[in-house]
């Protein structure tokens, strides 16, 4: 398989994308926002970072890069895309993923490692995991408060669309424990056609044990899996609790 | 043209230069400089650009060891070798002077600023620390609220400019300090990753060569920056906010990636950066370095701002621009590749073999000066140095013991002391998926995954011991940063440095910066690591008065391998706890006396380098034979505030609290001089009971005295210290150390 993550003005986090893929042996390309095309690739990252600097709001300039047309176009066709940060900003302002991403509600960037807990593995990308599962994944933004009306929200639990939920160490989805002030603590999100996922936490950084986590890898894996790039073993068990090291 | 001022004595004196200077000008020049000139003159013989009261100390300082490949001072950066073929270039700088006046921007722009050194060097940079200081944000001074606003400002700033660049900032220090009311000082460090035979140089080689700028256009924002940032701190400081420039991180990250992909190519002679005195010093430096002179047309620069004059050109400090010297044949490569990253770039002159800086307007003649007298010919002064008031001493038994539970609780709530969580959660500190060792460990561990070597970084300098006693001070900062890094396994590797003082022109303040040159000198000596570069802030003075010496220090180490990574908290219940370097005894300049007494007086802790180095190399005997499940230095608070902290610091609290159960014996000693004496030169450790005995043993062996001292576990942590008990719960402990500054700064 191959991949691509796509390098805006301002991205950051294309290089830790790449590596990450790449350490997982998938062949890794950047590709720059003025290209026009994305074909023969099986799996699109829009990374992390401040694409034109942030500058208007998150993702607002990136969704006019010459490259999101044949991004929308890739992703139309049912291809797997992911945003993860500035990358999940971006598809919600290219409408591609419903709502919008806010100022944290403590008006600071907060970034740390995270708890956040799997609600549906009916997807690509988490399928290896089992529902309830707790991972420990590092989140670092300014703008991460998902924000969505009501009817957005009632479609999105009905359609099983929230994956990712913010938690304690105990799993629980209590305020407390919401970093940025989401509503229903809600971290990572999914379309209707269950190929384009937008995630605030960033598994790219969690998928090295001696980064305090590898949790993120199972991300990857799952993404890797539902394409056939690796087969589906014993040793690929999902994790019912954190990997982290503590 | 606009007509130029007619230079007067008082123009000149407003340049801040001297009679006596401005008649060097003359007889470089062999005839009167014009209104340009003048201004070119007055940055570059500032203090901020030429170190012209302290370059004689500076030379005290050791440069050279085996794995020195650039010196200090050679270039925008040492460059320091690692192995493999690999190198680091890294360096701390100050930007104190903008933060007073602007908060926000001006530690933004010293982020960039110290950004940029290091990618002029051809390295990919990969993380910062910070090292700052500012006036108290709690308590009933009327200055906290400003101080709060400076702090949040500063923090806010530097996470600005860090996160969108994208370079992680995974340690460093913050203390506050009424000596720092009105003077915060903002220190930012960044280090760079590079091949041996990527380093870049700053000389403008091969006569006939074209030279380029690119990156941001120039603006009036900065106008003489290091001109402002030489003189004194005074009410009307505000009305210099104009000197102040305006950071962009985006268009630095542009910067950046361009740089780097055209440092990749063939087609690069020379490179600079503009940052302090932006065109002047680029050009007059790279010329100066490559023994060539420069001519550049001022007509030809990217400008923001329409009607701007030579003066007001070359003198601007706009952020983001580089200066470089192109192979000649090569322009094309340059040109596309910062027309893919959509960067102003022109080609703005050419290399010539007169010496000099020549500057034109439309090709006319506006500036003409010879480049190495410029660049490196400042005067250089011997101020007079004279030791101020020997500070007060310490009379134990006048000094009433209280209530050593409440004291602390008090230490650990001190904004000093206390969990910096409000700060380094607003840094995006895991961008590069490098950090190992999180903020709030004794020093940060970062994997540089191109190079696969760990490194560990720490900054340090305790100003209360360098007010006290400066030269003392400043070995105490070189040592500390030694056993910070030895706690995490490291081995030191070289230095850089930072050196906040008052006006240079006080005898008492000259003094103060001799002392802890010669103190930082003792200390590099000692542990034979070289100082490969830094800054030096002078002026840093309000009109309160100096603040407290601050020689900051930076240091560097590497870690062998991966095993030997080790961090400050508790890891286990059961472990046993072993003190390392003796219980100690000296109360003097301690944060107990400054926090709970309100007494800032020595005598400051005695250092011995033959022994504290031994301790090092024994705590990493002991980690490499993976014996040590934690280690944690020493230093404000002492003993207890040490175990308190390795009891509170886990970056992922367990369930189960792990807390200590400690008991001490030091016939003669009050308990409160046990608990919270600063002796240097001390450890914690943890580690599994059974292997108390091998450890020691091995510390007996090289004569290291060494105790165990408790248990980890439980929801307590309880000592008893002669006899005496007293005890806190660790979820006390915890409100007082997590919450402090946050609750300051929400009060």
């Amino acid at each position: 398989m191959k991949a691509a993550v796509i390098r805006f003005p301002g991205s950051n986090c294309d290089q830790d994308c790449v590596l990450a893929l790449s350490e997982l042996g998938v062949k890794t390309d950047y590709v720059w926002h003025k290209d026009t095309s994305v074909a023969g690739y099986d799996l699109v990252v829009l990374p992390g970072g401040f694409s034109y600097g942030d500058y208007l709001r998150c993702g607002a300039i990136a969704r006019f890069s010459p490259i999101m047309k044949a991004v929308k176009e890739y992703a139309a066709a049912g291809n797997l895309l992911l945003g993860i940060c500035n990358g999940f900003q971006i598809l919600c302002e290219a409408g591609l993923l419903p709502g919008a991403l806010i100022r944290n509600r403590s008006l600071h960037f907060v970034c740390q490692h995270q708890n956040v807990r799997v609600e549906d593995i009916s997807n690509p990308f988490l399928h290896l995991c089992r529902t309830g599962a707790r991972l420990r994944i590092p989140i670092a933004h300014g703008e991460g408060s998902y924000s969505a009306d009501a009817a957005t929200l009632l479609q999105l639990e009905r359609q099983n669309r929230i994956l990712l939920r913010y938690v304690n160490n105990n799993g629980a989805a209590i305020d407390l424990a919401n970093p940025n002030g989401s509503v229903e603590s809600i971290a990572g999100i999914i379309n209707e056609g269950r190929n384009v996922f937008g995630l605030m936490p960033h598994p790219e950084r969690a998928c090295d044990r001696r980064l305090g986590s590898d949790d993120g890898r199972i991300i990857f894996e799952s993404i890797l899996a539902s394409l056939g790039a690796i087969s589906l073993d014993e040793d690929a068990a999902a994790p019912t609790t954190s990997r982290s090291l503590t | 043209m606009t007509v130029e001022p007619k230079i007067t004595p008082e123009l000149v004196a407003k340049h801040g230069l001297t009679p006596d200077e401005y008649e060097r000008i003359k007889s470089i020049l062999k005839r009167e400089p014009n209104f340009t000139e003048l201004g070119i003159f007055s940055v570059m013989w500032s203090e901020h650009c030429s170190y012209k009261n302290s370059r004689k100390e500076l030379r005290k300082f050791p440069t050279t060891g085996d794995r020195v490949l650039v010196k200090a001072g050679e270039e925008n950066a040492g460059v320091i070798d690692i192995g493999d073929g690999w190198a680091i270039a890294f360096k701390m700088e100050s930007h104190n002077h903008p933060s007073a006046v602007e908060p926000f921007q001006g530690a933004a722009t010293g982020v960039g600023g110290i950004i940029r050194d290091i990618f002029t060097m051809g390295a990919r940079p990969v993380f910062s620390l910070n090292s700052l200081r500012f006036g108290p944000i709690t308590g009933d001074s009327p200055n906290v609220k400003t101080n709060r606003r400076l702090f949040a400002g500063v923090v806010s700033g530097i996470s600005h400019y860090g996160n969108c660049i994208g370079i992680p900032t995974i340690g460093g220090e913050v203390y506050f300090d009424e000596s720092y009311d009105g003077n915060p000082l903002v220190n930012v460090f960044n280090l760079g990753i590079l091949k041996h035979e990527q380093i870049a140089r700053g000389a403008a080689k091969g006569v006939g060569n074209p030279v380029f700028y690119v990156g941001a256009e120039t603006g009036r924002d900065g106008l003489a920056g290091a001109a402002f940032a030489s003189r004194d701190l005074t009410e009307e400081s505000k009305e210099d906010r104009p000197a102040v420039q305006v950071g962009d991180p985006f268009r630095e990250k542009l910067l950046l990636e361009a740089c780097l992909e055209l440092l990749a190519t063939d087609a690069v002679a020379g490179i600079q950066d503009m940052g302090a005195a932006g065109l002047t010093c680029s050009t007059c430096e790279t010329a100066s370095r490559g023994g060539t002179g420069v001519e550049i047309d001022l007509a030809k620069v990217p400008q923001r701002e329409t009607g701007m004059t030579p003066y007001e050109t070359m003198l601007s400090e706009s952020q983001e621009r580089m200066l470089i010297i192109v192979k000649k044949g090569h322009e094309k490569t340059v040109c596309d590749i910062f027309a893919k990253w959509d960067l102003p770039y022109a080609e703005v002159g050419v290399v010539k073999d007169d010496g000099m800086m020549r500057v034109l307007n439309h090709g006319q003649v506006v500036a003409e000066i010879p480049a190495r007298q410029l660049a490196d010919e400042a005067p250089l002064y011997d101020r007079e140095a004279k030791a101020g008031a020997t500070p007060p001493q310490l009379d134990l038994a006048k000094l009433a013991e209280g209530d050593n539970h409440a004291a602390l609780l008090s230490l650990l709530a001190h904004p000093s002391i206390a969990s910096k969580n409000w700060v380094y959660r607003q840094y995006d500190h895991t961008v590069r998926a490098g950090t190992v060792v999180v903020p709030g460990s004794d020093s940060a561990v970062f994997l540089v995954r191109e190079a696969n070597k760990l490194l560990a970084a720490t900054s340090d300098c305790n100003g209360l011991y360098c007010a006290l006693d400066p030269r003392q001070g400043a070995r105490i900062a070189i040592a500390e940063g030694a056993r910070n890094l030895a706690c995490a396994g490291a081995m030191p590797l070289a230095v850089t440095d930072n050196l906040n003082f008052g006006n240079p022109h006080k005898p008492e303040n000259f003094w103060q910066l001799r002392e802890s040159v010669e103190g930082l000198a003792e200390g590099c000596r000692a542990f034979d690591v070289p100082v490969t570069g830094g800054n030096v802030s002078l002026y840093n003075e309000s009109p309160a008065g100096a603040i407290d010496p601050t020689p900051t220090v930076g240091m560097v180490g590497i870690i062998e391998e991966e095993r030997h990574v080790t961090s400050s908290y508790f890891k286990a219940a059961g472990d046993a706890i072993i003190l390392i370097g003796g219980f100690g005894d000296e109360l003097g300049a301690s944060h107990y006396l400054k926090v709970v007494h309100g007494q800032k007086i020595g005598p400051v802790p005695k250092l011995d380098f033959a022994r504290e180095r031994a301790t090092h190399d024994a705590l990493r005997a002991l980690i490499k034979s993976r014996f040590v499940k934690s280690a944690h230095d020493l230093s404000e608070g002492g003993l207890a505030v040490a175990l308190a902290e390795s009891t509170l610091a886990h970056p992922n609290p367990p369930p189960q609290p792990l807390g200590a159960t400690i008991e001490i014996n030091a016939p003669g000693l009050r308990v409160d001089q046990l608990l919270f004496n600063e002796t240097q030169g001390r450890i914690v450790i943890t580690a599994k009971p059974t292997d108390v005995g091998p450890i020691l043993l091995l510390l007996e062996m090289r004569g290291i005295p060494a105790h165990r001292i408790g248990t980890v576990g439980g929801d307590m942590f309880k000592v008893t210290a002669n006899g005496a008990h007293v005890g806190w719960s660790i979820a006390e402990l915890r409100t007082a150390w997590y919450d402090s500054i946050a609750n300051a700064m929400n009060a």
